[in-house]
């Protein structure tokens, strides 16, 4: 904080803020994470052996589950509650494939006062966009990695 | 004298002579909820979006203020406003409801004591008579402009803070009764390099802390001599180092300073650093502490409300967050 100079002025103020700041709870969200993200990962495998019970295999079988988490994802957005998950689970919630459905419902419901094209459906992958974009532009890395090996 | 260094002196002490506040429901449950003129029992106040909610809360803000200053419409010369909303949307739509020209200004969470300076400037010179000074905000419209919408389920870091749904607004005029303003300091805009905008309280805390001391040496005063100094919303965070940063100066400000961000909720979670938003200082002054000064308890306060410069724009691009601060100093 002292030896302030015009050139020095902003580092030391910023060491000095590093210094004050709140102490994230690295491993209290770690573990929170963890919990939530595996109890979300047993739900889904839960639902792939009721669909395998029932008759369901490969492709199908994959479909479904998806489908039934992606559908929860959005029913528990739509009730409010899955931020409340979030809050307290972070990338434990945001990393399952229910996080990306999170992720397109909650702008969706937000946007929609601005209009149904214009608001709702342009901006409904506002959040999600940069994953299926990495998502897709990874996919080609590592098909073009297969082709070449 | 009528300026020193970057204050400016009212010698013809233009007074607030009538204020209101409304709040939301989360602010209601804290300590303005029994100052506040109208509390909300639902944050969309009846209306189909955040904003016009907002607007709303503006709106009436600004209505009841004069109504209870015991003026019409057509006493008001003019209506000094901004809110956070881009291209301030509120305060042009509430403006909307009044026949009284409307100036519009912008300084982010400093927007109400930004507009209580210029008021008061105004009223001195004599250009006007009777002014509204009033600003707002709202969680849900700020969440959606600033971060991420409202159901993503994403953490909070605890360094943030929580936008307050509220509004506040006051009549200035030439009258001579209500608090004195007796002057105010115009704020210079200050940047120490803090880039996330996630911890406002240290990106505006050196503003506020240059403020304070500029307002001091140009009026020749010192902490001791108010019984409050009230800052914006720099929350738990901002207000140590703003007590840091003025102490390294040889100011001690840390027994008469008050944050209203700090102030403002019940319980200051774990998880935020207390309120903030436009809403914050103007909810809070404009119920609880003129309350207070009107009843004696405070006799000299100076307010300095503080405001981050940013948009979205310039933190997507890696700027660094420049800060201002505005201060009024206000006697009975």
């Amino acid at each position: 904080m002292t030896g302030k100079t015009r050139d020095n002025y902003n580092e030391n103020y910023l060491n000095y803020v590093k210094t004050q700041d709140p102490p994230t709870q690295h491993f209290k969200n770690c573990a929170s994470a963890f919990g939530v993200g595996g109890l979300i990962c047993c739900i889904g495998q839960f639902i792939r052996y009721m669909f395998e019970f029932a008759g369901l295999s490969g492709d199908e079988l994959a479909g479904a589950t998806s489908i039934v988490l992606i559908f929860l994802g959005c029913f528990l957005t739509g009730l409010g509650v899955y931020d409340r998950i979030g809050r307290y689970a972070g990338a434990g919630s945001i990393v399952p494939i229910t996080g990306f459905a999170n992720s397109v419902t909650s702008p969706a419901i937000e946007f929609k006062t601005e209009g149904w094209i214009y608001g709702m459906a342009a901006k409904m992958f506002t959040v999600a966009g940069a994953i299926i974009v990495f998502g897709v532009f990874s996919g080609v890395l590592v098909g073009l990695i297969y082709f070449i090996l | 004298m009528n300026k020193k260094g970057n204050t400016v002196f009212f010698k013809n002490a233009p007074c607030v002579t009538s204020f209101a506040a409304v709040c939301g429901s989360k602010e209601s449950a804290g300590i303005i909820g029994g100052y506040a003129d109208i509390t909300l029992q639902d944050d969309m106040y009846g209306e189909s979006t955040y904003e016009k909610a907002e607007c709303k809360m503006l709106s009436t803000a600004i209505s009841i203020a004069i109504e209870k200053g015991g003026y019409t419409e057509s006493d008001i010369d003019l209506l000094l406003s901004g809110d956070l909303l881009n291209q301030i949307i509120s305060a042009s739509f509430a403006a909307r409801d009044f026949n009284f020209p409307f100036l519009g200004v912008y300084s982010a969470c400093s927007t109400m004591s930004e507009s209580m300076l210029l008021g008061a400037m105004m009223v001195n010179a004599g250009y006007v008579q009777k002014i509204v000074a009033a600003t707002g905000s709202h969680f849900a419209s700020a969440e959606r402009q600033y971060r991420y919408p409202l159901e993503l389920g994403c953490t909070r870091p605890p360094q943030s803070q929580w936008t307050v749904t509220g509004a506040g607004g006051c009549v200035i005029s030439n009258e001579k009764r209500g608090i004195k303003i007796v002057n105010g300091t115009m704020g210079k805009v200050c940047d120490y390099g803090v880039t996330d905008v996630n911890n406002m309280g240290a990106a505006m805390a050196p503003a506020a802390a240059d403020t304070i001391m500029q307002h001091f040496k140009d009026t020749d005063t010192c902490a001791d001599d108010y019984d409050l100094i009230l800052t914006g919303d720099l929350g738990a965070l901002g207000s140590r180092i703003l007590k840091d940063l003025t102490w390294e100066k040889g100011y001690d400000i840390s027994e008469k300073h008050v944050d209203c961000g700090e102030i403002i909720y019940k319980v200051i979670e774990k998880e935020f650093q207390g309120g903030s938003g436009a809403g914050c200082s103007a909810t809070v002054l404009n119920s609880y502490v003129f309350t207070k000064m009107q009843s004696g308890a405070y006799r000299r306060v100076l307010f300095a409300a503080t405001g981050a410069l940013l948009s979205t724009v310039s933190s997507g691009q890696g700027e660094s967050i420049p800060c201002i601060s505005h201060a009024v100093q206000l006697e009975v």
